[in-house]
């Protein structure tokens, strides 16, 4: 092991984080007087040892000496009241360390030997009168214990001798061998098994869920009773996860009641695109739909482009920045196995969490034990792990979204989407196809195998030994991930080096290789081949582990020299692991022992159908009881400050939207910055097309009708493109559903209602769906302080996400009102449905009537103001959705820094009117000049509603109602998010 | 934010000088350096394609394996990027890399009648170089570019003032185009400053979008930078960092406001612009070796 330390701190000479740093904890009511940071490197070393004066010279390598100074095993002098480092847990992926490490070992010319390497942490000296309470709560907000190891010492302990150098090693003991599992238990000791994972013969603790009910477990008891042996843990552990809820989707997949024997997939999803792609017929834009990592529609006569939407829900709780990090980076593999590998050009994101300023009690165990994290810390690590993901990638991020509701408390949705782009062909290959062949070297490239996140939605406390490296949570490596894409999307496919690539997500090469093994029929693997970060993992989990950054591909024998020799030059480690057969058989080796030998249509069919029985139940809720207010100037301003309503710009700033040179149509539009609801972005930069992406998420309808929810969704992702001017021809969709309890019959009800809104209204508006996602059991079971058991499930929730082609981004249409004088217009019609709305909430309320939508008429609208559109003769358009028509009001004039004249017409209550959340509907402004020609295209559906002019928001109905300077909106608008 | 909603001065609100017509073409080719997470290659070859020049993109292991050779180029661009992932400092490591197996091949381009370019992450790994200000051609660290006032990274459009009439600044009024980076906090010492201002080597400023000083205000300034410094060239004018990121934001339709300047323009009955004011930056560069 190890035999030589030494610790090199770096401080700033006048350091620029500070004031951020410390308002922020400040904000959160720890009284700090003074902060200090230090960047610790941790040098650990056994085959040589470095020199006082070469450890300088490594020092000055880490630095810049006109800001920075280093010591080296020397304790930064400071006076403060308490010193907390912070570092990684073992085995957590520590970038900082490793680029360190790279850096000494190009100026050194050496190579750190295996165990030897340099790990990076944080050193805060904290001044102020701190409490037992204020620093355990400042500790949480600087390291998470499932990521990090946290060392405190007042001063009085600092003073002479500093921080203890520590060392995170990974210490695993034995070199496991695979076990036969015996599957010969009765039913509950089976069951037990599925539920608790398998007992590990030494310690007799379970190794985690295997997530397999008693009908699986008898399927594969019969399986290998037939073949006349016990499955061994890999293949038992292999099963789990391909037959897993992840993978195989069995919800959506299974018969429900008499009326879906197909399963809701196939019956509203799928059938819904084969319909769409049907009877648009040459208009048809799909390319790939369903079978590939992303889904694919054309883009010109040369590109397609690619989407997929992801969640990462379980990992985002326990971890945020790691999750979302994950989640972001994984998705953008789904791009990069899409075909031969597309080229990853747009993230997006969006984020359900409950409200930062709630600071909920909640605990994982009993008597306190693994306390939840606040949505604050929630929201700031899922908005920086998506961040970090993308902006280290190069990948921009334009469009996103935030949705607040206290029952994503215990449980955060994540969702992470990229878009990529690909010609169609490259030298006559077509790029978009792929097929491993019998005989083609099973490659694995990227980052290497860990215990990283194996069984990694659970966890228990016991498993958290502090020399055990942590499975959990995974922290991703932009840039490993980064070089590995650049190498294939850049070079390697188009030299033509490998026949099938797919991503290590879920499952990890358990489910990769498995599944490109389906395209030739078979596949052998050598696990012992398998690169691993550490020694001492067990066969099964180097097949499942979840480690990132990783990529399986084919590549035919001739062309395996060439591929290594090219990852070499860019430092991407990739190791053939394999071959792909045509035995019919997955069949996998360790140490020349087969520890896996099951066929593949075991594998990917076997599993046992369900039928699943659903039932519903029509939820009656009060409707409010209040008058409409004489005056709504004090409910707009709260109106606009409501989460789901108001300015998160701080995310869209932090976030990277220009970086490919595309930028069209950003994320904040207007001289007053408004966060607009679609972004057009240019992604093959000689072609005057775009690619646009929107959304629709209204998950406060979904207990009232979750078939108008389906409807809110689908229409609001697809009016925000028609708004930038993209036609209803070049669109399509993206279902992501995340549910709750869904072994509940009602729930399953619900899910099959929203199922059936998707079909009815995508193929209602001709748009197909192309790719989509589901999780469904987004449950949150803990307890409080009392110990009482406390369960939080979420909302039911679709996501619909849009993505559609410009033909012209020159004639795109922003949001902002641009002049004075224009005339503002309301498109579509305005009914009192104000069931769960934003009004009725701030009413406290729920109400029952929910938006429909007339497609028929919307269609046909949409259609018109395409036409209006191109013929540019729109000066902004702003679709209608949360909050309602006073909200988009509000926004068109904030974005344009200029005020409107608007009179309502009588008949609904003017806060109805103005509140309503009824669909189909945008505000557009139009100059005088286009005014007849607008009104000609548009006809009887644009109502006239007033005018751009003056300072202030002027909205009158029997009388003025609102009158307020646009200023006051914009103060408002952006005053909730404003420290962060 | 104050944005002028009236003023002539709006920043997109005029082309480049050079719009639409043949720009000046070039048989010299520009290296662009890629690898460990810069990101910033194919805009960047794009601009300098749209500008007259051609381009290659080489990963640094290429060169430092001698399958490309940097006397075969005359300009050298270090794009932006996430090299690293900023971790020991942004442009370090990158940096470091450069010095500790490129050094004397670099010394030598420089040499030479060559230019260097580096934007965003190529500035700070000029910076970390010691490529600018390269005082009495002396490649030591004189400035760095530190992490921003705010503390996390930051993307928006930017106006930018030219302050020396230099060969990267011929006929600029002024750019207008986006930043992004965590860190880009502009720091020397007093001495350095009154340096780099008498050998007028500061280059680019922040400004307000009226043109007037940013004066450290956020958002003009965005990141803190020491007297609005966006941009400064090596004493020999030669080298240029930028913070600003001019190549994404080529084309009209790039700029943040240009649906605002398109109704305006519709509306004075004026023709609309293909390419942004940007590209003559670009175009100075190609100028050079024409």
């Amino acid at each position: 092991m190890t035999s030589f330390i030494h610790r090199i701190e770096v401080h700033y000479k006048q350091d620029p984080r500070l004031k951020s740093r410390t308002d922020r904890i400040r904000s959160l009511g720890i009284p700090v007087s003074k902060l200090h940071l230090i960047d610790i490197y941790t040098i650990a070393t056994s085959s040589r040892d470095f020199t006082h004066d070469e450890l300088c010279r490594i020092g000055a390598q880490l630095i810049n000496p006109v800001v920075q100074e280093y010591t080296v095993d020397t304790a930064t002098g400071a006076f403060f009241d308490y010193a907390i480092e912070v570092g990684f847990l073992p085995g957590i992926t520590d970038n900082i360390g490793t680029t360190a490490k790279q850096t000494i070992e190009d100026y050194y010319s050496i190579r750190f030997k295996e165990g030897e390497s340099v790990y990076s942490s944080q050193l805060f000296f904290i001044c102020g009168n701190i409490s037992e309470d204020s620093l355990q709560k400042l500790t949480a907000t600087l390291a998470n214990p499932l990521v990090n190891r946290v060392h405190i010492k007042t001063y009085e302990e600092y003073k002479n001798k500093g921080m203890d150098p520590f060392v995170p090693y990974v210490r695993l003991h034995e070199l496991p061998n695979a076990e036969a599992v015996d599957l010969d238990l009765d039913d509950k000791d089976l069951a037990r098994l599925g539920k608790e994972g398998i007992p590990d013969t030494l310690t007799g603790q379970r190794r985690g869920p295997l997530a397999l009910d008693l009908h699986q477990l008898h399927a594969i008891r019969d399986y290998f009773s037939k073949k006349g042996r016990k499955p061994t843990d890999v293949e038992l552990e292999s099963l789990a996860q391909t037959w897993s809820e992840h993978c195989k989707h069995t919800i959506f997949a299974s018969s429900m009641d008499d009326d879906v024997p197909k399963g809701l997939y196939k019956t509203f999803i799928q059938a819904a695109t084969n319909k769409i792609r049907r009877e648009k017929g040459d208009k048809d834009i799909c390319v790939t739909v369903f079978t590939d990592n992303s889904g694919a529609i054309i883009f010109d006569d040369s590109y397609l482009v690619t989407h997929k939407v992801e969640t990462h829900n379980s990992p985002s709780a326990l971890d945020p920045f790691g999750g979302a990090l994950t989640g972001i980076v994984g998705v953008n593999r789904d791009t990069i196995g899409f075909g031969l590998g597309a080229k990853p050009c747009l993230n997006y994101y969006g984020y359900c969490v409950g409200d930062p300023d709630s600071d909920p009690v909640l605990f994982r165990g009993k008597n306190k034990a693994n306390p939840i994290l606040s949505p604050r810390q929630i929201l700031d690590g899922v908005v920086r792990g998506v961040g970090v993901g993308g902006n280290c990638s190069g990948i921009p991020t334009p469009q996103g979204w935030c949705y607040f509701n206290d029952r994503y408390t215990g449980k955060p949705l994540v969702f992470a989407g990229t878009v990529g782009v690909m010609p169609f062909r490259h030298k006559g290959r077509k790029l978009f196809l792929k097929r491993a062949k019998p005989g083609d070297l099973i490659v694995m490239a990227g980052g290497r195998v860990g215990k990283d996140g194996i069984h990694g939605a659970t966890f228990s406390s016991e498993a958290l030994d502090p020399a055990s490296p942590v499975t959990a949570v995974q922290i991703g490596d932009p840039i490993t991930q980064k070089k590995l894409s650049d190498v294939i999307i850049k070079e390697a496919r188009d030299l033509g080096l490998y026949r099938s690539i797919t991503d290590n997500g879920a499952g990890g090469i358990s489910c990769s290789v498995a599944e490109m093994a389906k395209e030739c029929n078979g596949c052998h693997v050598f696990l012992d081949q398998v690169p691993l970060k550490y020694p001492g993992m067990a066969p099964w989990e180097i097949w499942i582990s979840e480690s990132q950054e990783r990529m399986t591909l084919a590549i035919p024998k001739e062309k395996i020299d060439e591929f290594m020799d090219l990852v070499q030059r860019r430092e991407v480690e990739a190791t053939v692991i394999g071959k792909f057969t045509d035995s019919g058989r997955c069949v996998v080796e360790y140490h020349g022992d087969v520890v896996m030998d099951v066929d593949l249509d075991f594998l990917h069919d076997g599993l046992p159908k369900k039928h699943l029985k659903t039932t519903y139940t029509q939820k009656m809720y009060p409707e409010p009881k209040t008058a409409c207010p004489a005056q709504l100037d004090q409910t707009i301003l709260f109106m606009l400050q409501r989460k789901n309503i108001c300015s998160k710009e701080f995310i869209s700033t932090q976030y990277d939207h220009t970086v490919q040179g595309g930028h069209v149509l950003g994320p904040v539009q207007g001289k007053g910055r408004v966060q607009a609801t679609a972004s057009l972005t240019k992604v093959v930069l000689d072609s005057k097309k775009g690619v646009g992406l929107s959304q629709g998420i209204f998950p406060s309808y979904s207990e009232i009708d979750p078939y108008l929810m389906a409807a809110a969704a689908i229409d609001t992702a697809i009016r925000g493109l028609i708004a930038i001017g993209i036609s209803l021809d070049n669109i399509a969709l993206l279902d992501n559903f995340c549910w709750c309890s869904s072994d509940e019959p009602d729930r399953l009800g619900q899910l099959k209602r929203a199922a059936k809104g998707c079909y009815d209204f995508a193929t209602a508006f001709g748009t197909p769906f192309i790719s989509g996602k589901d999780s469904m059991f987004n449950d949150f079971s803990g307890f409080d302080s009392d110990n009482n058991p406390v369960r939080i499930s979420v909302p039911p929730t679709l996501l619909i996400s849009s993505i559609g082609i410009h033909d012209d981004v020159a004639k795109a249409v922003s949001i902002d009102a641009k002049f004075e004088g224009d005339f503002v217009y309301v498109i579509g019609e305005t009914f009192p449905e104000l069931g769960g709305s934003e009004y009725f909430a701030f009413l406290d309320s729920i109400g029952n009537k929910v938006p429909k939508l007339d497609t028929k008429k919307a269609k046909s609208r949409y259609q018109r103001l395409t036409a209006a559109i191109s013929k540019e003769i729109v000066a902004s358009a702003y679709p209608v959705n949360h909050g309602g028509l006073a909200m988009a009001l509000a926004k068109v004039a904030i974005a344009g820094r200029i005020g409107m004249e608007i009179a309502i017409p009588s008949g609904l209550r003017p806060d109805y009117f103005l509140f309503s959340e009824s669909l189909g509907r945008f505000v557009v402004t139009v100059s005088k000049d286009n005014k007849k020609a607008f009104e000609e295209i548009i006809g009887g559906d644009a109502m006239r509603l007033g005018t751009v002019c003056g300072r202030a928001l002027r909205i009158t109905g029997q009388k003025t109602i609102i009158d307020l300077p646009v200023e006051e909106l914009e103060t408002a608008y952006k005053s909730p998010f404003l420290g962060y | 934010m104050k944005m002028t909603s009236n003023s002539e001065k709006s920043p997109s609100g005029r082309a480049g000088k050079n719009d639409i017509s043949n720009p000046a073409k070039t048989d010299e080719k520009a290296i662009i350096m890629s690898g460990y997470g810069i990101n910033s290659e194919m805009e960047t070859q794009e601009a300098f394609k749209r500008a007259g020049m051609g381009s290659d993109i080489v990963h640094i292991n290429d060169l430092i394996a001698g399958r490309k050779k940097l006397s075969d180029y005359r300009l050298l661009v270090f794009p932006g990027g996430f090299s690293y992932g900023d971790d020991t400092g942004a442009g370090n490591a990158y940096a470091n890399r450069v010095r500790n197996n490129l050094w004397d091949d670099l010394e030598k381009f420089l040499d030479n009648d060559t230019l260097v370019l580096g934007i965003c992450n190529g500035f700070q790994i000029l910076a970390n170089l010691g490529l600018v200000p390269a005082f009495n051609k002396k490649y030591e660290r004189d400035i760095a570019l530190m992490p921003n006032r705010k503390g996390v990274l930051e993307c928006r459009f930017v106006t930018l003032k030219p302050v020396s009439d230099n060969l990267w600044t011929r006929d600029i009024e002024w750019m207008y185009c986006p930043i992004s980076h965590g860190e880009g906090n502009f720091f020397c010492s007093p001495e350095t400053l009154v340096r780099l201002k008498t050998k007028n080597m500061i280059t680019f400023q922040y400004c307000q979008d009226n043109l007037s000083p940013a004066n450290g205000e956020y958002p003009y300034n965005p990141n803190g930078s020491t007297e609005d410094i966006a941009g400064i060239t090596s004493e020999n004018g030669k080298v240029l960092g930028l913070m600003p990121h001019p190549e994404r934001a080529m084309n009209f339709t790039n700029l943040y406001d240009w649906p605002y300047q398109k109704e305006k323009m519709k509306r004075e009955g004026k023709k609309l612009p293909q390419e942004s004011l940007n590209m003559q930056f670009f175009k100075n560069i190609v100028n050079y070796f024409c």
